[in-house]
């Protein structure tokens, strides 16, 4: 039995939910096995996750759920695995997943193999493919115990629906709580999270100053792309902290990564360089990013930003 | 406060990625190799912080063979009161959180500090291994930490900002980018670090969990498309019908 943790926030399921739920059932139809999935807290549709070929979906509908604390999310998970003797527990590599998948691991004496992209069944022997060397290369993970807790780096799956409905089962499973007492939530809403994004317009000390981020962000509404920085432009607080992304910033994995007056030093490139595509512009032909490149436009970026954004535009006018 | 710092050993973030012919292990001759950013920049130094307002003492951790004594130095020359070894072929995350557990119970820490993932093998799992294992709280991607009146007040990282959360000692934290500017060891503290205890422990019997087979590096990108500046349109209609991203 697989068993897949499916986020969610407000009462919705995140989009890494569908993601995970679609690898538990990737992995179930390669081994043969039944995939189920674990909801908690207060949640308005936990059938939504009907369609990523789970069998079953246990909600666990306590409103002390609802935040995210460690010590009950290990309890409830680790309790629902050893009840329905689950081998294999699939989270998502979150912030929550970060917090939590060790923790799980141990309570489960199962092995921990973290932020990874998928799975490969080599003769019969699982492996899972991990990204190390901060995007550098790939390691081949086997798992030297019976249980395993995986966690999946968002993005690295494109989900599709599939017609099955599982049933939803109403739970009580006990747990205790952490000593950590969340005070304060600060996050930005309203933005797909860069772990998510799809799309990613990043621009760096290219830019000259905060002031001149307009341009930035109209190109980034105009392909519905979330916004990100390099290292420097965070520290100097041009952008917020949270946008920074590489080696010290977040990992992402867009499909689409415009890399703007940014020069591309390896440590920058360390956060994106699982991105799909990429699109440099520069106006310095031998800035290390062309070569990490799929697409390059050598140009000022103050000239060329504003008609790549005109040049979107005329594209969704035409194509709807 | 008695603080222990757990830190590691990577290759140095320029070092070339290559492996060993039967791509069994990372190819470590001629590289350089470093304390793993997070541990050193963040970790340590809000740890030596916490001390010199608090009072106490800061011990650092590595589970690995003697080649990691350089790393440990280091720590000292920074400002770390001592420095422990446990004399180990540190494996994965588990088996080197597991060592670590069995030194650190029954030494009453008010805090153990972890780096938020090493930039090697990217793990990120230490920290909630060792909290698990020494059933303590634990905060991961921590980016700002006050202490007042023996309660803790403490930003993690999550998606699109931070959350901050109160927890009084003892507990468990990772470090991230934030949490405390980076130290450069003085002469004083190089000359001083000779003098401070470096610890050899004997390892305890653990297994490991997980096991490497092989590694692979990505296949090289074809050589970048270059499109003409004044023709924005010719961009949209490739990544629209060659890379099919919008
Ligand atoms: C251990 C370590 C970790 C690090 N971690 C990170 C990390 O996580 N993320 C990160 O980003 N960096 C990180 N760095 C810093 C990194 O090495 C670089 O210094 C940084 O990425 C450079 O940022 P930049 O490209 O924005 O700025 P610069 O290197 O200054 O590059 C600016 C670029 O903009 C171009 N430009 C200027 N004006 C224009 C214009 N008008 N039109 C078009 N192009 C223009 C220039 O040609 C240049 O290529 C780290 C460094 C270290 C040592
Ligand atoms: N061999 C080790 N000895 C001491 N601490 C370690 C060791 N390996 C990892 N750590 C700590 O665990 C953190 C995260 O490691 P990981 O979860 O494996 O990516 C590092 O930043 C260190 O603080």
């Amino acid at each position: 039995m697989i068993l897949v943790f499916a986020e969610s926030k407000d009462g919705k399921f995140k989009k890494n939910a569908f993601e995970i739920a679609l690898l538990g059932s990737q992995l179930a139809k390669e081994r043969n096995q039944d995939c189920a999935a674990v909801v908690l807290g207060d949640h308005h549709q936990p059938s939504e996750l009907s369609g990523y070929g789970i069998s079953k979906i246990y909600h666990v509908n306590n409103s002390a759920l609802n935040d995210f604390d460690d010590f009950a999310y290990r309890d409830v998970i680790a309790g629902l695995a050893n009840e329905l003797g689950a081998n294999t527990v699939l989270l998502s590599h979150t912030a929550l997943g970060k917090a939590l998948a060790g923790r799980l691991s141990v309570r489960l004496e199962a092995a921990c193999i973290s932020a990874v992209k998928g799975f490969e069944n080599t003769g019969g022997q699982l492996r899972w493919v991990k990204p190390v060397f901060s995007g550098k290369a790939f390691a081949h993970y086997e798992a030297v115990a019976e249980k395993s807790v995986v966690s999946l780096i968002p993005n690295s799956l494109s989900v599709t629906k599939a017609e099955v409905s599982p049933e939803v089962e109403e739970k009580d499973v006990e747990f205790n709580k952490s000593k950590v007492e969340l005070v304060e939530r600060n996050v930005v809403t309203g933005k797909v999270p860069l772990p998510e994004a799809e799309r990613v317009v990043s621009a760096g000390r290219g830019m000259k100053g905060p002031e001149n981020w307009d341009i930035i962000e109209e190109l980034a509404e105009a392909l519905n792309a979330t916004t990100a920085c390099s290292r420097p432009v965070a520290d100097s607080e041009w952008r917020p902290h949270h946008e920074h992304v590489g080696q010290t910033g977040i990992a992402i994995r867009p499909n689409l990564y415009i890399a703007i007056g940014i020069s591309g030093a390896i440590q920058h490139l360390a956060g994106v360089n699982n991105s799909k595509v990429i699109v440099v512009i520069n106006k310095d032909s031998e800035a290390p990013f062309f070569k990490a490149a799929d697409y390059g436009v050598c140009a000022d970026l103050f000239d060329v930003v504003p008609k790549l954004t005109e040049a979107v535009k005329r594209f969704k006018a035409d194509n709807g | 406060m008695n603080i222990l710092v757990c830190v590691s050993k990577t290759p140095d973030t320029t070092a070339k990625i290559d492996f060993t012919a039967d791509n069994k292990e990372y190819n470590e001759k001629g590289k350089q190799f470093i304390m793993n950013p997070y541990d050193e920049w963040y970790a340590l130094v809000r740890a030596i912080e916490l001390k010199e307002a608090n009072g106490g003492e800061v011990t650092v951790i590595n589970a690995g063979p003697a080649s990691n004594d350089p790393i440990l130095r280091k720590g000292l020359a920074i400002g770390a009161d001592k420095a422990v070894r446990i004399d180990v072929d540190s494996r994965d995350s588990y088996h080197n959180a597991f060592q670590i557990a069995a030194y650190a119970k029954g030494k009453n820490y008010d805090l153990i500090v972890a780096g938020k993932e090493t930039i090697d093998f990217n793990g990120s799992i230490f920290g909630s291994m060792l909290a698990e294992l020494m059933e303590l709280p634990f905060i991961s991607y921590s980016s700002k930490l006050e202490y007042k009146d023996g309660t803790a007040t403490v930003h993690r990282d999550v998606e699109g900002g931070v959350e901050i959360v109160k927890v009084s000692p003892p507990f468990v934290l990772s470090a991230a980018k934030g949490l405390a500017e980076q130290r450069i060891p003085n002469m004083r503290g190089i000359m001083m670090a000779k003098r401070k205890p470096l610890e050899v422990v004997e390892a305890v019997e653990a297994g490991e969990r997980t096991r490497i087979q092989e590694f692979e590096l990505p296949e090289d990108k074809g050589a970048v498309k270059m499109v003409d500046p004044e023709d924005m349109d010719e961009l949209v209609r490739l990544l629209h019908e060659e890379a099919k991203v919008i």
